[in-house]
């Protein structure tokens, strides 16, 4: 199979505007026999549900969760990005979509990264119309801040919430086509397969939560808005209930998963405390605007600060290294979450982390603020000072915050094309679900409005291509395929139910996060790849005969949930280390300890290595197959990014 | 630190349940208190019992998913979420005693967990501004004042735990609905539906089931984002000023 990105023809500006007139129409009196089935509730999924309601489809929409208001979006704080240009600092729409390219270290598609900057603005007047309080100035127009990898200030937000905020407004929405009656909603349901009629996609089949009753839904069309798989490192900033599994099962059914290496480590994160640890928490990009970061100029000094011996705030200007602002002038401690990240860990490796366990950084507001008073900086960031302290114990107005980089976000997920479809006719995946914006790292505030734009703005256009070519035909739950699947996820409950071993489901996931963090984290070398792969697969047999499963399916069982999840992490593992072993490059997220330049950056090869890497699955214990969609790059020049 | 549990079982809705004692060792201060119910749920797991079961996600205290009445208190002795509450605000020894949200509108599902599709549907009656996906106006041809717009922020950053509900004798939810009408009453876009949202939201809490509010102010103390109780007074208001000039007769 080739892959056919279907990339519309002619000028980068003018391609989004060719092709929704180019697509084809569901006349509105049609609408109404369709019906679309979206999984997740999250940005993406809230607004995909909504748009396609107000459309006039009929839509179901699930969520793992006992609300769709739950998803993971709403821990989104930063802010979201658009080029409105509002501060007349030279932004544009060329100019966002340039940044979004270049922060993704080239590897990302020219078409879609353009359109995304091209709705970005429309996703503002949607949410505000929604009711969306932003962050205002005193005349009563919007505020903007500016975020990584970004020389104008283009992020909107809501406080240190921004991903609440949005993500209750895409609610709003859904809960106005709920009430409407042209959403029904699923809530506590999980997606246990992709049902496949005549090699479309035609349902899916769930699990509900409560009940354990394993239930068929059929539709013309399904969504996965499932976001990202971060939590295949066990500790990551994700959610506890965030999944590949929606992802994974439909993987299984011929979606051909990208770019799955392409992982984010986001450089400000709270530092691990101990083995009981269950999440990460991410302290927001935007603190870097304001905070400076430095570790001990020499390992001496940050030894006896380790020890205790003297105290952060007695060291002196000239002791101190700001590293980022030494060794990126322009971009200092804005530099693109990748470079912020890998440098915290070279000056950790070179013993001058700080905490007790060495593995971390400062991130200091002493001097903002002396320069902007303590009002200032508790207005801008006082949710955020607050969450540290009730963490740590500390109070940042008076000591440094400590920071260490964590999972965060992944770049890569389901291969789609231009019209969202993933390599399954009738299937879609939107938002971090999908591969196809961020390149090989994201940058700062463009989760929020990939997700929105894939919801409000892409989705409702593109699906009507497909559908406008799919007889209006109930599709009918009895058929054999619904059952064949229903078998197939009931068998899987029984075998996990059945094996009663002797560890814990928590076990095995902290046992795959350690193996994919030490290898296949920050830094990667073949060598520790290779190694990886050998144990995953051990993990695997070993957790298919020793897990332990509690209880019964009929009634909510956590432990049942997570084995379902775990499996599918654990297999997503075993792909991940072969991308990253295919991929002889460094580039964005994705560092290969053999491939740098002399100054430590990622190196990258774009003579062989300029295409995104979509596996497809080949059954079971067998090796993946890659196919190649090469990346062509008419309108950016491809150059060694540089934050010097 | 040593603790010992007292916590809700309960086998599903229909289950009368009671309370079961479990001893908790190995317990630091630097662990959440989630963290801590982690441990002994794999200290159950490994002896072959059922763990407790819990709502919990982000763990970072914006999703709102995470709920326990813990000694008598919604997410604990500080105002914050659970997820939030770490065990250095607990002393060796101590005994904890671990409910599930206590209310008629909330029913038990499983130990403590609780099903509070009620808020969900309190804002499908009304909490949202009638428009479409797009077609709306340039975002800053509509100017709000900032004072307003951090008012209406204040509001709005309800998680919908239903620690208010789970704090007020009443086991009221006008805190939560409260918060929902006052953004939108305070911002220009909610104006057009001002009156007959204020009159559905209330319908609809009432139908739930939720009880009546009595101005005591435990929502307010107990509410993890510092919800003022102010917006039950101009929810209120608005309820009022809809009610006798509405045309809903």
């Amino acid at each position: 199979m080739i892959l056919d990105s279907k990339i519309p023809a002619g000028p980068l500006a003018e391609k989004w505007t060719k092709h929704k007139f180019n697509s084809k129409l569901v006349n509105p009196a049609n609408k109404r026999k369709y019906e679309v089935i979206v999984v997740g509730t999250g940005l993406a999924g809230a607004s995909a549900a909504a748009s396609l309601a107000e459309l006039g489809y009929n839509v179901k929409a699930f969520t793992f969760h006992d609300s769709p208001r739950r998803a993971h979006s709403i821990a989104a704080q930063g802010g979201i990005n658009a080029a409105k240009n509002y501060q007349n600092d030279g932004d544009s729409v060329f100019r966002l979509f340039y940044d979004t390219i270049k922060g993704g270290d080239y590897r990302a598609r020219e078409a879609n990264v353009y359109r995304l900057a091209e709705v970005s603005v429309k996703i503002i007047d949607q949410c505000v119309a929604q009711g969306v309080p932003f962050a205002r100035e005193y005349g009563g127009l919007l505020a903007n801040r500016s975020f990584g990898g970004a020389q104008v200030s283009r992020t909107f937000y809501a406080r240190g919430q921004t991903g609440q905020q949005l993500l209750l407004g895409a609610y709003s929405a859904l809960s106005r086509q709920v009430a409407n009656g042209k959403v029904k909603l699923y809530p506590r349901s999980e997606m246990m397969d992709v049902v496949m009629i005549d090699g479309h996609a035609r349902g899916i089949v769930t699990r509900n939560l409560i009940t354990g009753a394993v239930e068929s839904h059929s539709a013309h069309a399904v969504l996965l808005c499932t976001g990202g798989y971060g939590n295949v490192f066990y500790l990551s900033t994700n959610a506890m209930g965030s999944n590949v599994t929606a992802a994974w099962r439909a993987h299984k059914r011929g979606a051909y998963f990208a770019n799955p290496c392409f992982t984010q480590i986001h450089p400000t994160c709270i530092p691990v405390s101990g083995d009981h640890q269950s999440k990460l928490t991410l302290m927001s990009e935007s603190l870097r605007n304001d905070g400076r970061v430095w570790v001990p100029a020499t390992k001496e000094t940050a030894e006896k600060l380790r020890k205790g011996q003297i105290n952060v705030n007695d060291i002196k200007e000239e002791d101190r290294d700001y590293f980022l602002e030494r060794k990126y002038p322009s971009f200092g401690n804005l530099v693109p979450r990748d470079v912020a990240s890998r440098n915290a860990k070279y000056v950790c490796d070179e013993g001058r982390g700080v905490n007790e366990t060495g593995e971390a950084v400062f991130l200091d507001f002493r001097d903002a603020i002396k320069r902007d008073g303590k009002s200032t900086i508790e207005s801008k960031y006082g949710n955020l000072f607050d969450m540290y302290k009730q963490i740590t114990g500390e109070d940042p107005y008076q000591v440094p915050m400590m920071i260490y980089p964590a999972v965060h976000y992944t770049m890569g997920g389901l291969w789609v094309d231009y019209n969202l479809m993933t390599t399954i006719p009738g299937l879609y995946a939107l938002g971090e679900a999908n591969f196809s914006d961020h390149g090989a790292n994201r940058l700062g505030a463009s989760a929020l409005m990939q997700g929105l734009a894939d919801g409000y703005f892409v989705i409702p256009y593109t699906i009507g291509d497909y559908l406008a070519s799919t007889p209006p035909k109930p599709v009918d739950t009895t058929h054999p395929e619904f059952q064949k699947a229903a078998t197939e996820v009931k068998n899987r409950v029984d075998q996990l139910l059945k094996i009663n071993g002797k560890k814990s489901v928590d076990y095995f996931h902290k046992k795959l996060g350690k193996i994919m963090w030490n290898e296949c984290g920050m830094a990667r070398t073949a060598e520790g790849l290779k190694k990886a792969k050998a144990e995953i697969k051990q993990l695997k047999k070993d957790f298919w005969s020793d897990v332990k499963v509690l209880g019964t399916n009929e009634e909510l069982n956590l432990s049942l949930e997570k084995a379902h999840r775990v499996a599918d992490f654990i297999e997503l593992g075993e792909l991940m280390i072969d991308d990253a072993l295919n991929r002889d490059e460094s580039c964005g997220g994705h560092f290969r300890e053999e491939f740098q330049t002399p100054e430590g950056e990622a190196l990258r090869d774009d003579e062989n290595f300029a295409y995104v890497a979509a596996w497809k699955y080949m059954g079971e214990n067998q090796e993946e197959e890659l196919y190649k969609e090469p990346l062509v790059f008419e309108n950016v020049k491809l150059t060694q990014r540089s934050y010097k | 630190m040593q603790l010992t549990l007292k916590i809700w079982r309960q086998k599903n809705a229909s289950d009368k349940g009671g309370f079961v004692t479990y001893p908790v060792s190995d317990v630091s201060k630097d662990m959440s208190f989630l963290e801590m119910l982690d441990v002994l749920n794999e200290n159950l797991t490994e002896k072959g019992e059922d763990p407790v079961h819990f709502d919990h996600d982000c763990r970072e205290g914006i999703c709102g998913t995470c709920s326990l009445y813990i000694n008598g208190k919604p997410h604990g002795p500080l105002q914050t979420t659970t997820c939030q509450l770490h065990m250095r605000s607990f002393s060796d020894g101590q005994t904890i005693t671990i409910e599930p949200w206590r209310a008629k509108a909330f029913p038990i599902v499983k130990d403590l967990v609780v099903n509070r599709s009620a808020f969900d549907r309190i804002i499908q009656a009304g909490g949202y501004v009638s428009v479409g996906t797009g077609g709306v106006p340039d975002a800053n041809e509509i100017p709000i004042p900032k004072t307003i717009a951090d008012l209406a922020m204040d509001a709005a950053q309800c998680i919908g735990c239903g620690a208010c509900v789970a704090a007020c004798k009443n086991a009221s939810a006008m805190l939560f609905t409260s918060a929902k009408v006052s953004q939108l009453a305070l911002l220009p876009q909610g104006q057009v539906e001002r009156k007959t949202r204020a009159e559905k939201m209330v319908a609809q809490m009432d139908a739930e089931g939720f009880g009546a509010c009595t101005n005591t102010g435990a929502c307010e103390a107990e509410c993890p984002k510092g919800i003022s109780i102010t917006n039950i007074a101009r929810m209120n208001r608005e309820y009022f000023s809809a009610v006798v000039s509405s045309e809903n007769v």
